[in-house]
């Protein structure tokens, strides 16, 4: 069976965030950049369905040199072979240009089954999966934690997690599947891997290449546009609650709960 | 031309949810900034009934879309029939709120619309007659005000965050029906289960009270300590990121940049030590209390009530104390 990852660099979670001068955009000199977390448990649901059916594992991401690193990473866990859409039209694009950009991408490749994370943890906008299934014409299931594919009826059933309840759903392939925890633990890349990694065919496309228009994607093509980035409100450490024994600062956090906080 | 603000209702098993009361109001608010009309979106089957009274949050007309094959949400059904209302209606701003149904949602169709989608807003407002939205990322360490250069300006609001307003009983919205006009192809996908989870669970995301336990817990059997105290409170239990690598919580209880970013009014955390992925997710929330023995723990930076002690003789002490006056 044919399987696409796609797969986004970010700043990894421990990092401290900082506003750039320019205020729309964050200091990138001490980033340690890694794949998106959630797009992770995509790879690893992609090599665990290549190993029950066969097939290939493709890797697609968009962005410049720094993310071929992340796509090696993905191809020393086991994947094929790696697309990365490198263009500087495509900088500062939106949730909605980078959809744009990989339906390009992707549209004329074989695939029954498409991952994508549930969002990105740097701008968590959790929107990149429905909308590239929304270009693509394809169904899409988001925030799954469980799947079967059935290659031979061509349906896939996964479980989605919603508040007080899990949906198992039904759909027809191919089709686009949003992952998060919860779904795989995903493997480490062996020595091996990153040796054979490193022979694995890794393709860079330019936004002409896919058949779109510079004025289509990146921040001229984007529909939401940043004014600013503000830091978030500063919270401060507030007070140590005192007492004698455990039992008595209970009581004396219950009291401030209820009297001061009024939030109980 | 686009004008007047649409307010998407998420019901489950015929009920409108709360957030989409916190939804209406926001909406109202910008209507009323803008001197426009809001107006609604209800789906369901059998539902029609609801409509009218979502007039008491402000709604002048409930459009509502009735169809079997909308009783359960699937992504293209609900995406497509909420796709006809809008290209008829035409409204400048098009809210729903940032569920699970909700977000998603929205994505597929700001995909269908080719429009701008602001997720997970926890501030809006209007500036020369366009929607202005505040939104986090990095789960909260920074926030970015965006604006949509396309209409509908399509905006989903976080859980918990927007107040809502007092319904005037008195007020009634004019229903208007409206076909799904579903085909096979928006049908690919079908719910074949709801598995409902242990009764009176409250999802993290929608929680008043959250009671949180990390590495300091020690174990799973410990978090029983917890749920006694969310009991009291009518709360939840939620885990740090350690708590649940550990294999101790399920994956849906983690709070933080990789689990669920979170905005309770209260927030307890036990053993917590407040790694910033932690923090990040939590941060948002209305009152922090901090309880760990490490009078050192970074959590205590952010805390607006510190007990520097242990959690397993505090947290049953707090049970009982809470159970005293609630």
């Amino acid at each position: 069976m044919d399987i696409i990852a796609c797969i986004k660099q970010v700043p990894d979670t421990e990092s401290q965030i900082k506003i750039a001068p320019d205020g729309k955009s964050i200091v990138q000199n001490d980033i340690k950049w890694v794949m998106n977390p959630y797009d992770e448990f995509g790879v690893e649901e992609a090599l665990k369905l290549k190993a029950k059916n066969g097939g290939t594992v493709t890797v697609v991401s968009v962005g410049p040199k720094r993310v071929t690193e992340s796509i090696r990473t993905a191809l020393a866990m086991g994947a094929d072979k790696g697309i990365r859409v490198e263009d500087a039209a495509t900088d500062d694009g939106d949730s909605f240009t980078i959809a744009k950009t990989l339906a390009a991408a992707v549209k004329n490749l074989p695939y029954d089954v498409i991952f994508c994370g549930q969002r990105a943890v740097d701008d968590d906008e959790a929107q990149v999966g429905a909308m590239l299934a929304e270009m693509l014409n394809i169904p899409h299931i988001s925030l799954v934690v469980k799947e079967e594919v059935d290659l031979a009826a061509k349906k896939v059933t996964a479980e989605k997690p919603i508040e007080g309840a899990t949906l198992v759903t039904e759909s027809s392939l191919p089709v686009l599947l949003t992952t998060q925890k919860g779904l795989n633990e995903p493997r480490y890349a062996s020595l091996p891997g990153i040796m054979k990694a490193k022979k694995k065919p890794l393709e860079t496309k330019k936004v002409a290449d896919l058949g779109l228009n510079a004025e289509d994607v990146g921040l001229a093509g984007s529909k939401l546009q940043i004014m600013a980035l503000i830091p978030p409100p500063q919270r401060s450490a507030g007070k140590i609650v005192e007492g004698e024994t455990p039992q008595e600062k209970a009581a004396t956090l219950v009291k401030l709960l209820r009297e001061e906080a009024k939030i109980i | 031309m686009a004008q007047g603000v649409m307010v998407v209702c998420e019901q489950r098993d015929g009920e409108i949810r709360k957030i989409s009361y916190e939804v209406l109001s926001e909406g109202k608010r910008l209507a009323d900034k803008l001197g426009a009309e809001m107006t609604a979106v209800l789906l369901g089957s059998g539902i029609a009934d609801k409509a009218a009274a979502l007039g008491a949050y402000g709604a002048s007309k409930v459009f509502v879309a009735d169809d079997p094959n909308l009783a359960v949400y699937t992504a293209e059904a609900y995406a497509k029939a909420i796709g006809g209302i809008v290209n008829q209606a035409d409204p400048a701003i098009l809210l729903m709120g940032a569920s699970v149904v909700g977000k998603d949602l929205s994505a597929r169709l700001a995909g269908k619309l080719s429009t701008g989608l602001a997720m997970d807003c926890t501030v809006l407002r209007i500036e020369d007659g366009r929607l202005v939205a505040t939104r986090p990322i990095y789960a909260g360490k920074a926030f970015a005000d965006v604006v949509i250069s396309s209409f509908p300006q399509m905006a989903t609001t976080r859980p918990n965050v927007m107040t809502v307003t007092p319904p005037d009983p008195s007020k009634s919205a004019e229903v208007v029906k409206v076909e799904a006009n579903l085909s096979a192809d928006d049908l690919r996908t079908k719910v074949l289960e709801v598995r409902k989870d242990a009764a009176g669970k409250i999802d993290l995301t929608e929680a008043d009270v959250i009671v949180s336990g990390g590495r300091g817990m020690k174990g799973p059997e410990n978090y029983k300590i917890l749920e006694d105290l969310a009991a009291v409170l009518k709360g939840t239990v939620g885990a740090s990121r350690s708590a649940v690598d550990a294999g101790w919580r399920s994956h849906s209880d983690q709070v933080g940049q990789t689990g669920k970013v979170v905005t309770p009014n209260l927030y307890i955390a036990c053993g917590i030590s407040g790694a910033i992925q932690h923090l990040a997710g939590m941060s948002g929330s209305k009152v922090i209390v901090a309880i760990n023995k490490d009078a050192d723990a970074p959590i205590f930076q952010k805390a607006d009530y510190g007990v520097v002690a242990d959690l397993f003789d505090v947290v049953p002490a707090m049970t009982e104390e809470a159970k005293k006056i609630m």
